[in-house]
């Protein structure tokens, strides 16, 4: 062998190679990816801050969201939808085409990379790809004057770990699922929707009945969102609260993110 | 002779309550061009995924490059050049961009790659398509592209699993003129194939598979030899008279098939076999002598045809 191939060189490195694939791939896309991730905030900051927000701020000021101007109280949470669907995007569509539409995590697997270096790659790139669509909203927030510069910035973060949370969740059963017919259509409709509903979104949790708080509690989108009105705005609540969401993620993805370097080893070597 | 570069011995592949794979030994020496023929289900693919390193064994052993590929799949792959039944290229990427990616899996540097994509480019004939996406490209470029591919990385060993299934003819003899350089230049090939013209051409030693087994193993002309007469004397009837006269002409011959729509008669002179069954007063309606080949040595083997 002459081409000088160093495998404790792809054994360090291997994820970053197909992370670097991936980022390949999806910027192929760029022009769409640019037209979402400029066009979808503008309709968001248009409609909720001219239309809803000044409905809201209309009749009840800002007493119900604690003394910041609505557009700003959702902020957070935006920016927090917007890394899970970012993340939960380039995690689904990839595994699924790799193991099956295309098979192209089964050419990976013929090189010396491994099951869990493909796994580490897709969810690499997807995070890499949250962090960019996060970071045009978060500039679109600054120029819509929606937030000041300062630790705001830190929304950016914390939105990106809320969709690490989610995303490792679905890099999971999407490496899981052999039928993916109705998937996606499932989890946009009974899992997105309504955890972008129901998670504290437009209006505080503990504003809903208790019997709806559940939702959501277990969901990643409302702890990134506590965690990001606490970074960005100071936070009023107990200390531990923000612990609690902090760890929620941090396990979610510890856990997710663990089943689904199993499960890629496993289905590629079936 | 030195040691093989691939040992296999009693290997066995069990999926639940299937046996794909049943017991089988075989060595392929360096250099050497070693093909798996069989009809689809015998188990080659099966195979061809544990000698790739990315699938379990259920027992037996396997040493490539005298190493277990369970245990060592990375250090084993990055000797192997390995062309899958279906093409798996990133249809989103162009033709070069592929081969590039693919060399960075194997760790190989920006500066090599560059050089090797110019040569694969050539051997592959796909200088003018370098900046195509694949998906643009016809069947055949993609196998090619996907051979490229397995060459990226200088492999010593190049598994190739039916490299020309769903190709019309043309693009079949491109490829097996690129296979055939490939094999010129000393590079250790191993095929699975369920044509046997492909295998006569390609392979110097092959083993013949049908349901997980190893029927025989030898060179083409050696299996020929071995299981089938020098000559094939095709008679076609009419489908209802083929089973009629069969009793008929098998007395005329050393051995005889009789398939749904022909009779093959095998025999060392087949114009004098045609005269004799003439001078018998049948008629066939269609006629035709030929050389022994591969799939005569399959039927012999398993009663059945490699491509139902």
């Amino acid at each position: 062998m002459n081409a000088g191939i160093d495998v404790k060189q792809i054994q360090r490195f291997g994820a970053f190679y197909i992370a670097g694939a991936r980022i390949r791939s999806i910027s192929k896309w760029k022009a769409i990816i640019a037209a979402v991730d400029i066009g979808n905030p503008l309709f968001y900051l248009i409609s909720v801050g001219i239309g809803i927000g000044v409905l809201v701020q209309n009749h009840s000021g800002t007493s119900g969201t604690g003394g910041i101007k609505y557009i700003a109280f959702i902020a957070p949470a935006l920016l927090a939808n917007t890394a899970i669907t970012g993340v939960m995007d380039e995690c689904i569509f990839p595994t699924i085409e790799g193991f099956k539409w295309r098979k192209l995590f089964f050419a990976q697997n013929a090189t010396p990379i491994t099951g869990y270096q493909i796994a580490t790659g897709v969810y690499i790139a997807a995070i890499a790809r949250a962090i960019f669509s996060v970071s045009v909203y978060y500039i679109l927030l600054l120029i819509f004057n929606v937030i000041d510069f300062g630790t705001s910035i830190l929304l950016i973060p914390v939105a990106v770990f809320g969709g690490a949370a989610f995303g490792s969740v679905m890099l999971f059963f999407a490496a899981k699922i052999e039928k993916e017919d109705y998937f996606f259509n499932i989890i946009q409709r009974l899992v997105i929707m309504p955890m972008f509903l129901f998670s504290g979104t437009f209006f505080p949790l503990n504003s809903m009945p208790i019997f709806l708080q559940p939702i959501g509690w277990v969901s990643p989108l409302w702890h990134a969102t506590e965690l990001g009105r606490a970074v960005a705005f100071g936070y009023k609540g107990p200390s531990f609260l923000l612990i609690v969401h902090f760890l929620y993620l941090a396990i979610m993805i510890a856990v997710a993110f663990g089943l689904s370097l199993r499960q890629f080893e496993r289905r590629l070597s079936k | 002779m030195s040691k093989p570069l691939i040992s296999v011995r009693g290997l066995t592949k069990v999926f639940g309550d299937f046996t794909a794979v049943n017991g089988i030994d075989f060595d392929v020496a360096k250099g050497e061009s070693f093909g798996l023929l069989g009809p689809n289900g015998a188990g080659k693919s099966t195979t061809m995924r544990i000698l790739a390193a990315t699938s379990t064994r259920t027992s037996g052993t396997v040493e490539i490059l005298d190493k277990d590929p369970e245990k060592f799949g990375p250090l084993v792959r990055a000797h192997l050049g390995v062309v899958p039944q279906q093409d798996n290229l990133d249809g989103e990427l162009t033709v070069s961009e592929n081969l590039f990616i693919y060399g960075r899996y194997f760790g190989l540097s920006k500066k090599f790659i560059k050089g090797k994509i110019e040569e694969l480019l050539e051997f592959a004939q796909l200088e003018e398509k370098r900046d195509v996406k694949v998906e643009a490209l016809s069947g055949g470029m993609k196998r090619r592209l996907t051979i490229a591919r397995g060459l990226v990385s200088e492999p010593d060993i190049l598994l190739l699993d039916e490299p020309t299934t769903g190709l019309d003819p043309q693009a079949r003899h491109i490829l097996w003129d690129r296979l055939f350089r490939l094999k010129e230049q000393g590079v250790t090939l191993v095929l699975t194939t369920h044509f046997m013209d492909e295998a006569e051409q390609l392979c110097d030693r092959l083993v013949v598979m049908d349901k997980g087994s190893i029927m025989a193993e030898g060179s083409p002309s050696g299996l020929i030899k071995e299981y089938s007469s020098k000559e094939v004397l095709e008679v076609r009837f009419g489908s209802d008279r083929n089973k009629e006269v069969a009793p008929q002409l098998a007395q005329m011959c050393e051995r005889m098939e009789t398939l749904p729509d022909r009779v093959l008669m095998y025999t060392e002179d087949g114009e004098k076999l045609l005269e004799q069954i003439a001078a018998a007063k049948l008629h066939p309606t269609t006629s035709l002598v030929r050389r022994s080949s591969l799939e005569d040595v399959f039927l012999r083997l398993t009663g059945r045809t490699l491509i139902e």
